[in-house]
């Protein structure tokens, strides 16, 4: 009975601003899927990928929904046990994963197959955030290097082995970002700071070696998009001529011609935003950005207001990711940065990795939900 | 945990990333906005087109598979649009058109990449190899093909066949949501317009990669066009031309049914029109003179006119009196020439005498069918007419919808009409089929078709195959009426005084029902009247009479005495039907 009533009670706390922000991110996604995948001639069939996307949008908001139940406390239980989990499986898509498009980012599991990386995100956030809460502040050299080795390091070189250098790259920032947050010693952040400078130039000969091709073109086509007209740098051509024709206004809804004409790659996965930006122009893309900028402030909101220290590295985290998928998939379709082909969350076509992106706001919202209880 | 510092950076990140979204939201107003019609030009002007490839229209046959229409080639110039500036005076020479329209032409139509820019239309062979041995000088410059019709019959059956022609604008918007390009002939009248969606097809496209100046380079995706269903229809073209032969320069409309399925066996409507002359957009001469024509040629008299049926309506009115139990078969009526009612007098033409059903109906006894009309009462007048389809549209819409109903007045129709009650002596003119009734020729064939079928409603179609309707359905008519009717349909036809003497056949037996419906008021003797004041003559019949396999009706207008005008038609086209490979033979007659 009174489990009952506490239920009622953290049912009022839900986070209904955080629901209509992603409630409305979902409805422009299907639109604009709809719109991108539509066939040149109107009698051809429409692909079912705006169907597909509206189911996994129904059932991330039932994930959703399930994660509310539960206090995240849990979470932090079982922190290092899911944590370890999360690493054996990584190892395991390496030694068994399937290749999908020159990356080996998924596991066959019969019935379905998914990208362990898409889940690991969650659980990386949540191993960082229960070890910088079971440590005092600030870091000190040894648990500073402990955590940079197992929650840095470790991830990122099975990660980007997959290869799957964007999410890499958003979780090895993650996780600096909420070491910092926790504050490391003056003279420990000095001398990494002195470090970086001079492993990174150093590094990044060896790291460079290591590229794949593909990698490596990316780069380069970024550098000077006039290398390769048809490779990345086309790609990123045909996304700023997609966004550009849109003007002020856009062409108006499934009026623009970038997307059926197969000149834009990936254009209802990396470059759905291109799409979008083409059918609603300057003025559509303003307002969903301003969508997107009021979801990652309430993000950071939730994380002041958390009950305890876990909830804060959890709500400040797991945001910050978000950010960073946000802003390396924008910067690519604006031309502002390479082609490292991560999605933009709840936008893009994709299944685990919405599902995964579900499942982090269900996160958020449960600990706003559950600021007021006494620890 | 620090709890200031945490907060600290926090805020501080938020700040960054507000920065961030103003960093990007500055970019996307650099490229959308101070760069936006650049690249919206870019984008136009990207390398793929689409060129449309037409599909080849179905063919139309007759009952027996011979084709009625064949496919032939139309050609258009047409530019698929580049990014370089054309040499519209070059090619306005070449292709023998106005510079500046061509030239505002291509202006407002290059920066839809999904369809090439029609210059010219309708080539002759001669044009088209003209431009073929000059294609090089003009990059993006293309011979298209489309398909259009030869309509092998010419004027025969043209107003079942209809005729192809460009959409109109409404149509073209109704077309685009089927992805039909505006320059695609579309059927316009009769069997063409009806079944459109059926014969026309899809078109496929072709997508190409072209280069700066709209050559091709390589074909990217070619989605092949599907050829359109072809089409069966129930009618014999011979059938057809004898029907409209037999006119002669006559004036009217004959339709013969398939009493079984409602099958149209032949639909003529004189005078008739020669679709081809639509087919290449018809030249605005030969427009006005068919529109100008008295006669409206371009009418589908079978659907499109009705007439007061006169004594035809007889058949209707005794199948009514039977079945009502009005009259019996040995109800007495004594025609004297004339009836009088209240001060008004209703004639008969001739002095019949003691009149009872049989002679009533074989020799068209007015004075009988007065009292056969007073009896039963306009009201179930109406209902045995609507039940036998009278008054009310066939649903056969060769005609783009315009079909006429027809008439059957009712008090309730009277009252709502006219704010007037019904005058007995206006269902003494209803029972002869005059005053307001009305009927088109094609309802008069459903009445004589249903009286040959005893009283299963068919409806009117052109597909061969069409099944009977199910048994069921027949009407909840009393059998021995259709005996003791059609008893006397044949003898109006086979016995001495029948009206429809003139039809009688020594191939077959024809029963059958004359009519004269009165243009003026007053019985005038025809042959002195000048034209269009004659009376229209009717004759409905079918045959053979003891198992019918073809109904008839025909109306010649201002035709006179419908056993004269219209009777032999009817008998020339019944005894083609005859020798056709259609009939079958009944077992003999027992006389």
């Amino acid at each position: 009975m009174t489990t009952f009533q506490i239920n009622r009670k953290y049912l009022k706390q839900v986070d209904a601003l955080m629901l209509i922000l992603l409630l409305a991110i979902s409805v422009i996604s299907v639109l604009t899927i709809y719109s991108t995948t539509r066939p040149i001639m109107s009698s051809s069939l429409q692909p079912n990928y705006y169907l597909k996307q509206s189911v996994w949008v129904l059932i991330g908001f039932i994930v959703l929904f399930i994660v509310l139940i539960k206090d995240y406390v849990w979470l932090r239980d079982a922190g290092y046990i899911i944590y370890g989990i999360g690493i054996f499986l990584l190892v395991l898509v390496l030694v068994m994963g399937k290749s999908g498009l020159g990356a080996q980012r998924w596991l066959d599991l019969k019935i379905f197959s998914f990208q362990p990386s898409e889940i690991f995100r969650l659980i990386l956030v949540a191993g960082v955030s229960k070890y910088l809460s079971s440590v005092k502040s600030p870091l000190d050299r040894r648990s500073f290097l402990l955590s940079l080795l197992i929650f840095g390091i470790v991830p990122f070189i099975l990660i980007i082995k997959q290869p799957h250098l964007g999410t890499g790259i958003v979780l090895f920032t993650t996780y600096l970002f909420l070491a910092i947050s926790k504050k490391i010693e003056k003279k420990l952040l000095i001398i990494l700071i002195g470090i970086a400078l001079v492993v990174v130039p150093l590094g990044g000969k060896t790291i460079w070696k290591h590229l794949k091709d593909y990698q490596k073109n990316r780069i380069l086509a970024f550098v000077n998009p006039e290398v390769d007209p048809k490779g990345i740098g086309y790609q990123i051509e045909q996304s700023k001529i997609t966004i550009g024709s849109g003007m002020t206004f856009g062409r108006g809804y499934l009026k623009g011609t970038q997307g059926p004409l197969k000149f834009l790659p990936e254009k209802h996965t990396d470059f759905v935003f291109s799409v979008f930006a083409e059918d609603w122009g300057f003025v559509g893309s303003i307002l969903l950005f301003s969508i997107y900028l009021i979801f990652f402030i309430r993000g950071f909101d939730t994380a002041l207001k958390a009950k305890d220290e876990f909830g804060k590295y959890m709500a400040s985290g797991l945001t910050f990711m978000l950010f960073l998928y946000f802003l390396i998939n924008i910067g690519m379709t604006l031309g502002m940065m390479p082609v490292v082909g991560v999605p933009i969350p709840f936008m893009s076509y994709g299944g685990t990795s919405l599902i995964s992106n579900f499942i982090i706001v269900g996160i958020i919202i449960n600990i706003r939900m559950r600021r007021l209880v006494m620890v | 945990m620090n709890k200031e510092y945490f907060e600290g950076v926090a805020s501080f990140t938020v700040y960054i990333i507000i920065t961030v979204f103003f960093i990007l939201s500055v970019r996307l107003y650099v490229i959308q906005i101070l760069n936006g019609s650049d690249y919206r030009d870019a984008a136009d002007s990207n390398r793929v087109r689409a060129v449309s490839l037409p599909a080849s229209r179905g063919i139309i046959y007759d009952r027996s598979g011979i084709p009625l229409v064949k496919n032939k080639p139309y050609f258009y110039a047409s530019l698929i649009p580049g990014r370089s500036p054309v040499d519209t005076h070059g090619l306005a020479a070449l292709i023998k058109t106005d510079e500046s329209k061509l030239a505002a032409k291509i202006k407002k139509e290059k920066n839809n990449i999904f369809k090439t820019i029609v210059l010219k239309e309708g080539l002759s062979f001669k044009e088209v190899a003209e431009i073929e041995a000059r294609k090089s000088d003009f990059p993006g410059l293309i011979v298209e093909t489309s398909v259009t019709r030869n309509y092998v019959y010419n004027t025969v059956g043209s107003h079942v066949i209809g005729y192809l022609g460009k959409p109109n604008k409404q149509q073209i918007e109704k077309l685009q949501l089927d992805d039909v390009s505006p320059e695609t002939f579309i059927g316009q009248w009769g069997v063409e317009q009806l079944y459109d969606t059926t014969l026309r097809g899809t078109a496929g496209r072709k997508i190409i990669e072209v280069d700066a100046l709209g050559r091709q380079l390589k074909e990217l995706e070619v989605i092949k066009p599907i050829t359109g269903g072809d089409i069966t229809l129930s009618l014999d073209i011979n059938l057809q031309q004898i029907a409209e032969q037999s006119f002669k320069d006559k004036t009217g409309s004959l339709v013969a049914l398939d009493p079984k399925t409602g099958e149209v066996l032949a639909m003529a409507s004189m005078p008739s029109f020669d679709p081809n002359d639509f087919v290449m957009g018809i030249d605005s001469e030969k427009w006005s003179a068919l529109h100008k024509d008295k006669q409206y040629p371009l009418l589908n008299r079978a659907l499109q006119s009705s007439y007061p049926p006169g004594s035809v309506f007889k058949v209707l009115m005794s199948v009514a009196g039977l079945d009502d139990g009005a009259i019996t078969t040995t109800t007495p009526v004594g025609c004297s020439g004339e009836m009088h009612y209240g001060k008004w007098s209703f004639g008969c033409w001739k002095a019949h005498g003691t009149v009872t059903f049989h002679r009533g109906l074989v020799q068209s006894c007015d004075i009988y069918f007065y009292d056969v009309g007073r009896r039963l009462g306009i009201d179930k007048i109406y209902k045995y007419a609507r039940m036998f389809g009278l008054g009310k549209k066939t649903g056969l819409d060769i005609v783009g919808g315009e079909e006429r109903e027809g008439l059957i007045p009712s008090t309730a129709w009277k009252q709502k009409k006219m704010k007037q009650p019904w005058f007995l002596g206006e269902t003494f003119v209803a029972s002869i089929g005059q005053g307001y009734v009305n009927i088109t020729p094609a309802q008069a064939a459903l009445l004589s078709a249903m009286v040959a079928n005893e009283g299963l409603p068919i409806h009117l179609n052109l597909i061969k195959g069409t099944l009977p309707p199910d048994e069921s359905k027949r009407l909840k008519i009393k059998p021995e009426v259709f005996t003791d009717v059609k008893s006397a349909m044949y003898g109006v036809v086979n016995e001495g005084g029948g009206t429809g003497g003139s039809s009688r056949s020594t191939l077959v037996h024809i029963s059958g029902k004359t009519g004269t419906a009165q243009v003026v008021k007053g019985r005038v003797k025809t042959e002195t009247l000048k034209q269009q004041l004659r009376d229209h003559g009717w004759f409905i019949a079918y045959a053979p009479s003891e198992a019918p396999q073809i109904a008839v009706a025909a109306v010649v207008e201002h035709g006179g005495h419908g056993g004269s005008a219209a009777a032999p038609i009817v008998k020339n086209v019944i005894e083609a039907f005859v020798k056709s490979p259609y009939y079958k033979k009944p077992a003999k007659l027992e006389e």
